[in-house]
């Protein structure tokens, strides 16, 4: 966290300065390292085996937070007969069909409950499942972040947890094997290293104390990504660690609006607020579309609301009942379209234009050789940044054109670089990890042709218009009845940041800016760009752009920017008071049931009806959030609990289990399933994959930022002052690895895979060190991923030496653990290296690879 | 301005010693806005490197390329870059790295006593001897066992409660990573000023030493009159550069450009005196949790340099981050040398006289 968000991290200091404990849990000794109390390093890729022990730990030694655990979680739930767990089927679960790859999730349902739907992301996998299962009710769900699930019935339930069946003893006994020595065998950190760290959390946690669990690409960017994360959620609601202050799962985001990103998405399966892109095959009438999408019960009972209004904010009076409010409108999945799958699609000649927007695929993204295949296989391709970046340029001096592989006057890809402002140069809002909207202004014009994003689309979006003015074709009437009207200044016609932000806050039937998603509705009479975001704008005040500092407010600090929903800053908090509406704790109230006036107050806007009491007990058939009774904290699920064991919403799994990285040295001490059984795969020469406990790959090598640098590097590798600070690119290795290879600090390293080979230099430390894994010592190599061709500061992209494989959740690639060759030297040149890593493909028993 | 016939002439201890208001001494009018100066806690140092690039930033200083022909290679010490303090680097930001045996790190950056093999720390090359003469005996004491109940409550509870540091798999050593942002100290009695010939270099209102770019003449004197290695020549412009305590920010109101880029509050400007009582507040708070190897840096007015208007809470020995043990302000002894130096002309005067008398005699 110290290295890639210091700015953030001030706030760790902050709490260490006031007495928490810091532990960093990394394979590499870091500058968060550095300053932590307690550094535990471990293996890439073996986090669920270590939240699999701590999870473990707390059910083992019964140190869950049991009144939290039994008022707030699915604990009780009883799973159904038909289920059976990783223990009994050599690492894989019930429902699993080898021949596809995929699981059928309708065995892990709870009792007593029809079919839960899942959470998006995985949709297009499972339609064929959903459509012999369930077509008639259910195919998947809203909610990338909630889980939308409907029920068709209430789950049976044990409330003393002991039933064999209910979720906590599923639970226990999944666990059971993820002792402090099986951990410790597979992550290679002692024994007693984890046993202070699972001391540690569950001494931190309960009435009086919260312990938070911050992550970032490093959970992410696997083969099991989202099972890290539900890991942790299973953790933390074990300890009753979530809805309360100071406790939580950050994820780090926020270079610098990536959460605003998913919010109003750049994700090809969500529309605003975490709405799921309709499947032009499953939903083709908006009726078809929320019976199978929306939650019955629950908040996400309302997306008719939330779904009306985003229309209604898009096509305006175009949009109308007799015509669905123009869901005919909305473009529809065919199927994955993730980044990958578009990448592949280009190389395919399936897709052949391209806008690549303040990104760098050909050095930021996993093997970057199927990324510039992608990019030569083009007929257009649209660059928009502030430098000349090696996405725009790869046509010329690419490492595929250095090995002949491509060469320029073969490749047909027109290529138009647009400069762009930076965010100095551009005035809208940030949307940090903690939901919170900040405003900023334009601090400075930009220079020359350079133009905000907002700008470019929206004169691009009025040219288009123009140019299909006298179009009576109907495929452009999405186009030409779009709402394309914001009010634009100054000598460039730039649009009124401010008007698109009341735009995506929302409209009543007057024209008056909405305050709050409770007033939507789906009789159109309403607007709302992004129902989460309603009520940044209300009053008709930029609610973002609010600077209270917080030395003149309380410690929660509701009057600096705007956190959605509804300007809450923590989600979930009615799980901060206790059934009754009390305060777990005087030390941790923040929330809590007013007897006297009836309603719910604290230092938060509480996360719950306002005047909904306690004791409140929804009546039978009872719909939205009337079905939920006065305990059920979790408003966005359909059933108001924290769900430990997930009965649909993955595609991998109820409940996580370690699996390898499918690049491992070393076998899965844990199951007799190697790696996850439904993770995705590209198979094709340019994207081989290292055998797994190959000796011709013997080293583990993870991917990282510095701080120095930003990502791909086209904001930093271009600039003098950021350059000299880290001027090279290295990998960083043990003393140990150095001896073994004969390896030289500061001299040259290659690095091999059998997707290509890279040239780093040394950095020999002791911050890296070899880790026991079972019986044998496991390197692994640090590799900064900020380098390219262009520049001041110029290396080897690190990131070609990955392959991609993909979490099937969110099609993720794995790019925090793979293998490779190290060697001394420099890497050989040209056409050369094509040979050099062929004859590693062919010692490792790898297909000939490279471009087909 | 103080110059060197001023103390020549007996009038103040203007070049050692304690000098309560350096401005003042300079000739300021009292009503001078009060001394100010960095106060920098290493123990809170991330090593972002953000001071090191707003300063260049704000004061327009010319990347490290433009006076060196290795432009753009690692060093190899650990992630510092820079190098060391020079006219083209106001701020430096300096990366240790070593191991040491386990159970030796607490947990401010796994400081401990003592330092043992530094393998990639890094210590400027120009600066006097290190290890001669005594050590400052900062609030530490060698002798003191380890805190036996850590410095974080919770650890206590832990059965291995004192030995949480950076422990790592091999359980004798533990890998300490200190960082700490160097910059000029603009001391108290500044070298480089007093031997200054052209007044390029003054004390400001603020107590700060500045260079005044169109004054300097690039002489030189500057360079060796620093017990620190911090002023320099830039070989573009032939002019002695250095940290200006952000002069002109000062004049606006303005905190210097490195404490605002600051994240963790590591660098912290104001009136010097109450950057001395925080310090001194940090320092107990961090002797209370166990954290005995802290030690302030450049507070101790009767230092050989008067006291620092810029300085530091280490983890560690100051030679551990290049930093010298014991500065001494080259001038100290000049007012004995020309006083020696006076003495031996009268006495050589009187011998000649003497040996013309004599002579006359004859």
């Amino acid at each position: 966290m110290a290295e890639a968000h210091p700015v953030g991290f001030q706030w760790v200091m902050e709490a260490k300065r006031r007495g928490a404990t810091i532990i960093h849990v990394d394979p590499r000794f870091t500058r968060t390292s550095a300053v932590a109390d307690l550094h535990v390093p471990f293996r890439a890729g073996a986090d669920i085996a270590f939240l699999g022990g701590l999870i473990s730990y707390v059910l083992e030694n019964e140190l869950d937070f049991r009144e939290y655990v039994q008022a707030y979680t699915n604990a009780a739930d009883l799973v159904g007969e038909e289920f059976t767990d990783t223990e009994d089927a050599a690492g894989i679960f019930s429902g699993y069909n080898p021949e596809t790859g995929r699981y059928d999730p309708v065995s892990w349902s709870l009792e007593g409950e029809g079919y839960s739907a899942p959470a998006a992301g995985q949709r297009d996998h499972w339609e064929s499942q959903l459509r012999e299962h369930h077509a008639a009710m259910s195919s998947d769900t809203a909610g990338g972040a909630g889980d939308a699930a409907h029920a068709t019935g209430a789950p049976e339930r044990d409330e003393s947890l002991r039933h064999p069946r209910c979720v906590y003893q599923v639970l226990r006994r999944h666990y059971a094997r993820y002792t402090p020595e099986a951990v410790s065998q597979v992550c290679g950190m002692s024994v007693d290293q984890f046993l202070t760290v699972a001391r540690s959390i569950t001494a931190n946690s309960g009435r009086e104390r919260t312990t938070a669990w911050v992550y970032s690409v490093g959970w992410t960017h696997h083969s099991v990504g989202a099972q890290y994360i539900r890991g942790a959620a299973i953790l933390q609601t074990l300890l009753g660690n979530m809805g309360r202050p100071g406790g939580g799962i950050l994820a780090l985001r926020g270079h610098a609006s990536i959460q605003g990103s998913t919010d109003i998405p750049t994700l090809y399966d969500l529309l605003p607020g975490y709405i799921p892109m309709p499947n032009a095959h499953l939903h083709e009438d908006l009726q078809s579309f929320l019976d199978a999408d929306a939650a019955k019960t629950g908040f996400w009972g309302n997306m008719d609301t939330y779904l009306v209004s985003l229309l209604k904010a898009w096509w305006g009076d175009a949009a109308t009942a007799e015509n669905d409010y123009a869901f005919h409108y909305l473009p529809k999945l065919t199927g994955d379209h993730g980044t990958y799958g578009i990448v592949r699609d280009q190389i395919d000649r399936k897709t052949y234009g391209y806008f690549v927007v303040g990104e760098n695929p050909a050095i930021g993204h996993a093997n970057g050789k199927m990324q510039r295949l992608g990019l030569a296989n083009l007929e257009w391709l649209v660059v928009r940044d502030m430098q000349m970046i090696e996405t725009a340029t790869f046509w010329k001096d690419g490492p595929e054109i250095e090995t002949g592989e491509l060469r320029t006057e073969d490749i047909g890809t027109e290529v138009f670089f647009l400069p762009c402002a930076n965010h100095t140069e551009k005035a809208g809002t940030f949307t940090n990890t903690q939901r919170l909207l900040q405003w900023r202004r334009e601090a400075v014009h930009p220079p020359g042709d350079a133009r905000s994003e907002l700008h470019f689309y929206f004169h691009l979006g009025k040219r288009i218009r123009e140019k299909l003015a006298a179009s009576t074709d109907e495929r452009d009437r999405p186009l030409l009845d779009l709402t394309w009207d914001y009010p634009t200044f100054g000598m460039h016609s730039e649009p009124d940041p401010e008007s698109v932000l009341a735009e995506i806050n929302g409209y009543d039937a007057d024209g008056k800016p909405l305050s709050s998603y409770t007033q939507l509705k789906a009789d159109g009479s309403t607007t709302a760009g992004c129902w989460i975001y309603t009520g940044v704008y209300a009053d008709g005040v930029n609610q973002a752009d609010r600077r209270r500092p917080g030395s003149e407010q309380d410690w929660v600090a509701a009057d600096w920017g705007w956190a959605w929903p509804a300007n809450r800053r923590t989600l979930y908090n009615r799980a901060s008071a206790d059934p009754e509406g009390r305060p777990w704790s005087e030390r941790k109230a923040y929330v809590w049931w007013d007897e006297e006036n009836e309603r719910w107050t604290g230092h938060d806007v509480p996360d719950f009806e306002a005047t909904k009491p306690p004791s409140f007990k929804p009546e039978e058939g009872a719909t939205r959030q009337d079905a939920l009774a006065g305990t059920d904290a979790f408003i966005m699920q359909a059933d108001g609990k924290a769900w430990l064991y997930a009965p649909a919403g993955l595609a991998d799994g109820p409940m996580p289990t370690h699996y390898e990285p499918v690049e491992s040295p070393v076998a899965n001490l844990l199951h007799e399933q190697q790696d996850n059984p439904a993770l995705e795969r590209i198979d094709r020469a340019w994207n081989r994959i290292n055998p797994s406990q190959s000796e011709v790959f013997p080293y583990v090598f993870l991917t990282y930022r510095l701080t120095e640098h930003h990502t791909a590097g086209g904001m930093s590798r271009t600039l003098p002052y950021l350059s000299e600070l880290q001027p090279e690119f290295f990998c960083e290795i043990s003393p140990a690895l150095a001896a073994e290879r004969g390896l030289e600090h500061m001299g040259w390293a290659t690095l091999v895979s059998a997707r290509t080979a890279i040239e780093a230099r040394v950095m020999v430390t002791e911050r890296m060190k070899p880790l026991r894994i079972g019986d044998r010592e496991v390197h692994q190599i640090g590799l900064p991923y900020h380098w390219g061709s262009n520049g001041i500061s110029t290396g080897d992209p690190a990131n070609d030496l990955l392959g991609v494989v993909m979490d099937p959740n969110v099609h993720i690639q794995e790019s925090k653990v793979a293998t490779c060759d190290i060697q001394p030297g420099r890497r050989p040149r040209g056409p050369e290296l094509l040979e050099y890593v062929a004859d590693y493909r062919r010692r490792a028993g790898v297909e000939p690879g490279g471009i087909e | 301005m103080t110059n060197v016939f001023d103390a020549f002439s007996g009038t103040a201890n203007s070049l050692y010693g304690e000098l309560p208001d350096p401005a003042a001494d300079a000739g300021f009018d009292p009503s001078h806005p009060k001394r100010v100066g960095f106060f920098t806690d290493t123990s809170v140092c991330i090593g972002c490197k953000a001071c090191e690039v707003a300063c260049k930033e704000w004061n327009l200083v010319p990347d490290d390329g433009t006076d060196a022909s290795d432009l753009y290679r690692l060093t190899g010490m650990s992630y510092d870059n820079t190098g060391d303090l020079g006219a083209s680097t106001w701020r430096h930001v300096a990366f240790i790295e070593d191991v040491r045996p386990h159970g030796s790190a607490t947990t401010e950056h796994g400081g401990g006593t003592p330092p043992a093999e530094p393998t990639t720390g890094h210590i400027p090359s120009g600066l006097p001897a290190l290890g001669g003469g005594a050590l400052p005996k900062a609030p530490r004491d060698a002798a003191t066992p380890p805190p036996g109940g850590g410095t974080v409550d919770l650890l206590t509870l832990l059965p291995d409660a004192g030995a949480h540091g950076q422990q790592t798999p091999d359980d004798e050593r533990d890998v300490r990573w200190l960082m700490a942002s160097d910059v000029c100290k603009h001391c108290t009695h500044a070298g480089c000023l007093d031997n200054c010939p052209t007044g390029a270099l003054f004390r400001t209102e603020f107590g700060t030493v500045v260079v005044q770019d169109d004054i300097c003449n690039g002489c030189g004197y500057c360079v060796p009159s620093c017990p620190y290695g911090v002023i320099d020549v830039r070989g573009s412009d032939g002019g002695a550069h250095k940290c200006t305590l952000c002069y002109d920010r000062l004049g606006s109101g303005l905190e210097p450009a490195c404490a605002k880029a600051c994240p963790t509050k590591s660098i912290q400007f104001g009136d010097l005196d109450e950057l001395q009582a925080a310090a001194d507040a940090r320092l107990a708070e961090l002797h209370d949790r166990g954290v005995n190897e802290a030690r302030l840096y450049g507070r101790d007015e009767n230092d050989g340099v008067g006291g620092d208007g810029a300085f530091f809470l280490l983890l560690d020995e100051p030679e551990v981050y290049g930093l010298p043990p014991d500065p001494i302000v080259t001038t100290r002894d000049l007012p004995e040398m020309w006083r020696n130096a006076a003495l031996t002309a009268v006495g050589l005067g009187v011998a000649a006289v003497a040996a013309f008398w004599k002579g006359g005699r004859r």
